[in-house]
């Protein structure tokens, strides 16, 4: 076993991994973070996307070893003062899940593009969004989710 | 599925890179961005003892062009050739390589010499490196090494790296103005894997092909290069219609095809044909 600490939304986690454990596996399993969720764990679906140093990283591929010190951020992490974010608000105000499965990668991705700040066309943000499997099929609202705040139509939650 | 268990070993140069396979031998693997590594640990199709992560060398990743040569750190992550700030034809042609591997955040972190160290045959820069005729630059615990490229494929995931050996640089020719390059790809889903691939890269000069460097990846185990396409090109001018009889002489002329669920050997063979005529179209179109 080898002691690690991950920095996860901000809170440091001391914990005891294998190195074979996937960094996903360990921020559920270890630290309790159970948002982010675990899919094909080959990185073809990014059910369990998140952002590693602010960059999205399948989180079945990254050993949980490796992001020893790094700043790790979730689906948990998106709430502000306990109330939804804008990407979050989106998701809720143009249905952008069904099931809700893919949600926490989907949103985590969506994260990146939008703090990204850069101009985004409509091919480039499906052309990455198709990074991520939705096996309920629901691709035209997730795109429409995050257009609005790209757009800024949608600016922050409305609550929980 | 999990992986099985392993050793983690944390390099941050190549000398310890190779002192750690030195001491490790068969049994230890480098582990640069994990995109194509991981799944297969995780399939357990790989069960390596070690694991050496290289990616906190600082030296390794870069696109540099010196003379007529363009070297590559094997650490370079594929997004960087999407906008690789280096002018001419192959500054031209990477973004439009690079945008066919997997998706962004599989970009982001694969690596262009674990893409040549794993040696999938649909590998796009394994196609690339073939049909330019790269150079590996390796390196052990007791020196370097420079691998040809047509020496380098030997099989599907098989190299030409020996035990101990790490892939350093890789070496491609900085093509001059006259080139043009062009690149086609056909697969069922996008990001997916490639099916049948082609690079090319021809020298026109006075309205006539003076050069050319044709390559085809996942036709076949390890990509080709088509002694066949380039000498129906040589001294041609370049049209459409030239560009389908390569491509028609490249597809005659490959042998050992891939079969599998996703295309048989003759869909391959007419897939050949269709992506040497494209790239060649690419190269003149976008070049």
């Amino acid at each position: 076993m080898t002691r690690i600490t991950l920095n996860v939304n901000g809170t440091d986690h001391a914990v005891e991994v294998e190195p074979r454990h996937s960094l996903v596996d360990a921020l559920r399993e270890q630290c309790g973070q159970t948002g982010s969720h675990i899919g094909c764990e080959h990185g073809v679906c990014g059910a369990c996307t998140i952002l590693v140093d602010d960059e999205p990283v399948r989180g079945c591929l990254m050993f949980a070893v490796q992001a020893d010190g790094k700043k790790i951020r979730t689906i948990e992490g998106l709430a502000e003062n306990g109330a939804f974010n804008a990407l979050q608000q989106a998701f809720h105000e143009h249905h952008a899940l069904q099931c809700g499965f893919c949600t926490p990668g989907m949103l985590m991705l969506a994260t990146w593009i939008v703090e990204r700040g850069a101009p985004v066309s409509d091919d480039e943000l499906r052309d990455i969004m198709a990074s991520n499997l939705c096996r309920c099929t629901g691709y035209r609202n997730i795109l429409r989710a995050v257009r609005a705040v790209l757009d800024g139509t949608i600016t922050r939650g409305a609550g929980a | 599925m999990k992986p099985a268990s392993f050793k983690y070993v944390l390099v941050e140069t190549w000398d310890a890179a190779a002192a750690a396979l030195a001491e490790h031998g068969d049994d230890a693997v480098i582990l640069a961005g994990g995109q194509s590594l991981v799944p297969v640990m995780n399939f357990r199709l790989a069960q390596p003892a070690v694991l050496v992560d290289v990616n906190p060398i600082t030296d390794g990743a870069y696109l540099r062009v010196e003379g007529d040569v363009l070297r590559v750190g094997a650490l370079t992550r594929h997004v960087r050739f999407e906008a690789p700030g280096i002018d001419g034809p192959l500054g031209r042609l990477f973004p439009r390589v690079a945008h066919h591997i997997a998706h962004l955040p599989i970009r982001m972190r694969g690596t262009f010499g674990g893409s040549l160290a794993h040696a999938d045959p649909a590998s796009e820069w394994c196609a690339l490196a073939r049909t330019l005729d790269a150079v590996m630059v390796v390196q052990n615990a007791k020196g370097e090494r420079r691998i040809d490229a047509a020496d380098y494929f030997r099989a599907a995931l098989t190299t030409d790296l020996a035990e101990g050996e790490v892939l350093r640089e890789i070496e491609l020719p900085a093509l001059g103005p006259d080139w043009r390059c062009g690149f086609a790809e056909f697969n069922r889903r996008a990001g997916d894997f490639a099916i049948v691939q082609s690079v090319a890269a021809i020298e026109v000069r006075d309205g006539r092909i003076a050069d050319a460097r044709i390559g085809v990846g996942g036709a076949t185990e390890t990509p080709q290069r088509s002694a066949a396409a380039k000498a129906v090109l040589a001294g041609g001018a370049p049209s459409a219609t030239l560009f389908a009889e390569a491509g028609a002489a490249a597809a005659d002329a490959m042998d050992d095809l891939l079969a599998d669920q996703q295309a048989g050997a003759d869909m391959r063979r007419d897939l050949v044909r269709a992506m040497v005529m494209r790239a060649l179209e690419d190269a003149v179109a976008a070049g």
